[in-house]
Order: C-alpha cells, then structure tokens, then sequence
C-alpha cells in the first residue's frame, strides 16, 4: 500500500476542473485538502458516497477541486444543506467544510443545533483567525488585540473556543488540528469521519495575506512554524502547568462518546409507526429512500 | 384511525373520493402528500404551521423525512440539500420567515434546484399581525431574493384549489427546475370548507427527468434544445459540483461574462418560454363586462361575490383571478383593458397588483381603481360592490 501520497491525491481531482486553484501561494488549505482526501483514500470510501459541502470563504472553495458529490452554499448554511443531504441519504458519508468565520459567526446558530442532534457528519472547521477572503475583517477567532483590517486598533471581542463550544453543544467527536501535523490531521479526519455522530475537528490553518501580514507573524514558512512550535498534543498539555500552557494549541481528540445518532432515531421512528401501517402502503417509498 | 384522523374526517379507505372538511394548510400537506413530497424542513411560524404539523405525523409513516430546524433559513436550506439527494423536498412558513428564506430562495432558483416553499401570508411590516391576513407578499415573492431570480409563484382562492396548487407546484418546479412558491392567504390557510380530494392516482404528477448519459458526459447546467437538462441525484454516479456562484454548463464558478450570460439567459428563458405552461387565469362573467375587478386569493372570493350581485343587478361587470401571480399574467391583463372601460383591484396590501396592472395600462384614458386595505381585516363582497356600483 506505499502509494506515493501525490498519487494518491490526483486520483481524487476533478480532471474537468481547470487549475489553478484559487488559494494564495502559501496559503494552507491545499495541505488540509490533502490530509482530507488521504483519510477518505485510507477508508476505501466510494466517491459516489462522499459528499462535501462548504459554505463560503477560502477554505469552503475546497469542494470544488475533488472528485466526490460537491456542494458550495451559502456563508454560513453548509450544515443545514449537509442536514437535508444527510437526512434524505444516510448512507451519504457527508463532510462539511467550513471555516472560523462562517461556522461560528453567520452560521453558529447551525453549527450548535448540529452538534446537538448529533447527525452523524464530520464538520472541519478551518480556522485561521480572520475572514480572508474578503481581504482580512476580524472573525470570532482573531485573538484578543490582534488587528485586521477592521479591528486596526485591536481586536476587543474575546474569542470562541471552537472545541469548547462543540462539546458543549452536545457534539460526541470534537478534535483540534493544525495544518502544520498533516499525518495526525489525517488520522483525526479519518476517525471522525468513522465516528458515528457529529464530529468536529477544529484545523489551525494560516492566512499569511492577511492576519499574518497584520499581526507580523511573517511568511508562509514561518507561519507554519509558529503551529509546529507553539502546539502541543493532550498528553504534552497534561503535564504541563497551567500557566505554561497560555497560548499553546493543544491538539488532539479532546471529546469521543457514543450517542444514538439522528438519522438512526429517525428511521427507529419510520420503522415503529410503520409495523401499525398496511405494509403494502409503506414498503415502496421505504425502499426508494434506503436506495 | 388516529385520533387526528377522526377529527378530520379522514377514512381508512384513503383512495375512495369522499366529502372531507378541510383547512387550506392541511390541504396544502395533503397536496403535498399526492404529489409525493418526501422531505419537509420547516421551522414553525403563524399562520403557517399545520402544514408542518400534519407532514410531520404523516412523512415518517410513508418513510418521508420531516426534520424540525433552529430557524428557517436552515429549514429552506436543508431542503435544498434534500432535493440535491433526490427528494421531493418543500418547507412551510409565512412573511418573516419568507423574508429570512430569501437568500436561499435565490440559492435554488441560481443552483436550479427544484423544491417548493409555501407562504402563508400574513400582515407585515416586521412580526406585523401574525393571525390576520394580508396580501403584502405579492412582490416579495417576486423579487425578494437579490439579483434577477426567475419567480414561479401560484396563489389559490378555495381550499380545494390549495390542494390542486401544491401539486402544480411540485409538477412546475420538478419540470422547471427551480424553486415554486405558493402564496396562501391566512384566512384560506385557516378556514375550513367541505371538499372532494381527486383519487391520487387520477392526478398528473411530474418528476425531474433523469440523466441517460454516461456520468463522464453529464453536464447538468448544459444548453440544449430539450430543456430543462436532467438533474442526477447525489449517489448515483453522477458527482457533479453545485454553487450559488455565476457557473459554466459543469456548475463550476466562473466570471467569464460569455458564461454568465448564457446561465442568466436560461434562468429567464425558463420563464418566458413557457409563459403558456406557467399562467394559468380564471374568467369570471367577462362577456360583454364594461367593468372588471381584478383579483388574487381570498380577495377574488370577495370579488366573486361581489360580481355575481352586481350582474344580478344588471351591471356589466366581470371578475379576473390569476391562479399564477408570477409570471404576471400580462396577455390576459392586456386583454382585460383593452376591453373594459374601468378595471377594479380590491388587494389586501398597498397596492402591489396594481402596479402591475398599472405597468400594462397602455390608454390613460382607461380607469383603474385601486381598492386597498392593510388593517388586518379583509375587503368585503359589499366593499368591492360600493365601488363597482360607483364607476357603473
């Protein structure tokens, strides 16, 4: 199976897409897609049963470049379009691709109902601290006093804590990642995507155009070193003291347990009103929304 | 029987035509039950809600999927999502949640994805009068969304039109691709007239047309003669891209403006190509009117009666009612002025119809009276013939 990761990567690209692609040189999102499709390549996942959806923002372009069932909606409505999808199809492996902006801003009210249904889909929020599309607006993950373009005297707003916050929101798979650890990335994506439920995998990924440019944090290079350096996994973290572990990312699969799942407790559902009903008048469409 | 079933007089022989008594929002499920809705994502909403109510006992029973969201923008898109998997997906709601429903809206009709969104109007501005009619979403049904979205939108007068209506719907939006809006007015949503249901299996019922090339040849936004392109289901082989993004014939984004144009041209072509499909209008004791009352939805009931009274009181008078507000029914409009001296538009908003009629006014000589309330109540039969018997 020591198939050259490059190879395994051009056997999920759309040949029909034209490159290049729209990321900036630098930019880090190609290295997340690519933790992605080796995680879907590690499972065997057919393509016709992976479908991703995003929303919108750098790293929701993503879909647009691979060969699976590819859906870029609204800012901050992927969730609720991988709701229906999922929900109509169960046997649909549906990843949502989202970044800090349209997951926890426009659409946080989507992203917590999610995690408390516990609809069995995989959510990658990338976050990079800042809206970069739009050129570099603050977002709910830019740090206390870090500038953006519209935050130039620094940023008052305290941050979320997209982990937190999925756990909190009932969320039974919730991992952080950076782009920085690709193999463990991949690994993180791989088990929650098996995961039964909704599975949150946070993924530190960097935008040097903007918050780096702004905050002085330098090129591409040394952007990606800042992750490699200041990140540290459970383990690590554990040993450390409280105050030692102020502005470390701490990585790893913070929360895993097991819960029935929505699209499960939906057909319990079906099949509990359905034994009451003439089985003639159920079984067709049954059948049709098993296909 | 369910308890709900007695209520609602519902016999165990579903098939078997019989008298029932039936709420405007219960034969909206009802239709969409017959046209064979298998998705509903709604969010609740006054005056709207029992078209929720009733799918969500009866979808799971069939093996339909009835999900309840946090708001109804998730609603309208998780109904998108459906319909791209394959369903036969609508949501229910009224003027605030339409308002919130906008940006998706536009989303189905740029993606082309079909799926039907009914609006039970009630009084606006804001959370306005949430049990009371109104008609002031005429023109938000029309260009609510940004940009220039194609709109389909049927509005029936009798509980048993709103039956016959939502089937339409799902028919014209699986045909054309797009989104279809049924307008509803809050008092045909409430109100409760004995009605006959057709058998289901006497009823004419459209699904998208698949694709029968192999996938690597599938263009699901391509141009051609046999319109509209077929629309593969994710799952299927088919694994095609959808934006709200200007796409090329692959549904991949693009800026080229020979690309964009043609795109934009089929979403209008849809519309102007099948004006004869899409409008459908009721004539009412048209012949020889010197005098025509136009009207929608629950005004036209009030304008019916009011016609017939005045007919019987030997007054030339006629009654129009649009079955399809968008496309406007301009040809039979047109007609309508050249052949009457005073036309009449009782509407229970500012005056959103008859600017219409007002656009398609070709002689200034010609009268049009403008007959609007917006205080929560509806215009009486009595109104409409005060006014008819004042222009006579």
């Amino acid at each position: 199976m020591a198939t050259i990761p490059q190879k395994i990567i051009h056997r999920y690209l759309r040949r029909n897409k034209k490159f290049p692609h729209v990321w900036c040189m630098g930019c880090t999102n190609g290295i997340v897609l690519g933790s992605l499709i080796r995680a879907i390549a590690e499972l065997e996942l057919q393509k016709d049963n992976v479908t991703l959806v995003s929303g919108i923002g750098c790293s929701s372009r993503m879909p647009v470049y691979v060969d699976f069932n590819t859906c870029h909606t609204l800012h901050g409505r992927p969730i609720p379009f991988a709701t229906g999808i999922k929900l109509f199809k169960p046997e649909q492996n549906v990843i949502v691709i989202t970044g800090d902006g349209d997951a926890t801003a426009i659409g946080g009210n989507h992203f917590i109902h999610a995690c408390r249904r516990n609809i069995d889909m995989t959510i990658l929020v990338m976050n990079n601290n800042i809206y970069g599309m739009t050129g570099g607006q603050s977002s709910p993950t830019t740090p206390l006093n870090g500038i953006s373009v519209t935050t130039p005297h620094g940023s008052i707003d305290p941050v979320f804590d997209i982990c937190k916050l999925a756990i909190g929101a009932g969320a039974t798979f919730v991992a952080r990642a950076t782009a920085f650890h690709t193999i463990e990335t991949s690994k993180i994506i791989r088990d929650a995507v098996i995961h039964k439920g909704t599975s949150v995998v946070e993924i530190m990924s960097t935008c040097h155009v903007s918050y780096g440019k702004l905050n002085k944090k330098g090129g591409p290079a040394e952007m990606l070193r800042f992750l490699k350096d200041n990140s540290i996994t459970i383990a690590e973290a554990e040993k450390l003291e409280p105050e030692k572990k102020e502005g470390k990312i701490i990585r790893g699969i913070f929360h895993k347990v097991e819960q029935p799942e929505y699209c499960e407790r939906y057909q319990a559902l079906c099949d509990s009103l359905q034994k009451d009903e003439k089985p003639e008048a159920a079984s067709p469409k049954k059948e049709e929304a098993k296909k | 029987m369910t308890k709900k079933e007695e209520k609602m007089n519902v016999p165990t022989e579903k098939n078997e035509p019989h008298t029932q008594l039936l709420q405007g929002n219960e034969a909206v499920a009802l239709g969409a039950l017959a046209a064979g809705v298998n998705f509903f994502g709604g969010y609740p909403i006054t005056p709207s809600t029992e078209v929720a109510e009733y799918l969500s006992e009866e979808l799971p029973k069939v093996g339909g999927k009835y999900i309840m969201l946090e708001d109804e923008i998730a609603g309208m898109c998780s109904v998108i999502g459906a319909s791209l998997a394959g369903a036969k997906a609508m949501t229910a709601t009224s003027g605030p949640g339409f308002s919130l429903m906008q940006e998706a809206i536009g989303y189905a009709k740029q993606a082309e994805v079909p799926c039907v969104v009914v609006n039970v109007m009630r009084s606006g501005p804001s959370t306005g009068l949430p049990t009371k009619p109104s008609q002031g979403d005429i023109q938000q049904a029309r260009w609510g969304s940004h940009g220039d979205a194609p709109a389909i939108v049927l509005y029936p007068h009798t509980v048993r039109e709103a039956f016959d209506l939502t089937v339409r719907a799902f028919n014209l939006s699986e045909k054309y691709r797009t989104c279809v809006t049924l307008l509803l007015d809050e008092v045909l949503g409430h109100m409760r007239e004995a009605v006959v249901l057709p058998d289901p299996s006497t009823l004419r019922i459209i699904n998208r047309l698949k694709p029968s090339v192999p996938p690597e040849w599938y263009k699901h936004y391509e141009e051609n003669q046999k319109y509209p392109t077929p629309l593969a289901s994710y799952g299927e082989g088919y694994r095609f891209h959808v934006t709200g993004l200007a796409h090329d014939s692959l549904g991949f984004p693009t800026n080229k403006s020979s690309e964009v144009a043609v795109m934009m041209n089929r979403l209008k072509k849809k519309i102007i190509h099948n004006i004869r499909d899409l409008v459908q209008i009721e004539t009412f004791k048209m012949d020889n009117a010197k005098i025509a009352v136009f009207a929608a939805g629950i005004c036209a009931r009030s304008a019916k009666s009011a016609v017939n009274q005045a007919r019987f009181d030997g007054i030339p008078v006629g009654l129009l009612r649009p079955l399809t507000i968008w496309p406007f029914p301009d040809d039979a409009a047109k007609k309508m002025l050249r052949d009457v001296d005073v036309v009449i538009v009782p509407e229970l908003n500012e005056g959103q119809m008859c600017r219409e009629i007002e656009r398609l006014k070709m002689d200034p000589k010609s009268k049009l009276i403008s007959l609007t309330k917006v205080d929560g109540e509806i215009i009486t039969p009595a109104e409409i013939l005060r006014v008819i018997r004042e222009v006579n």
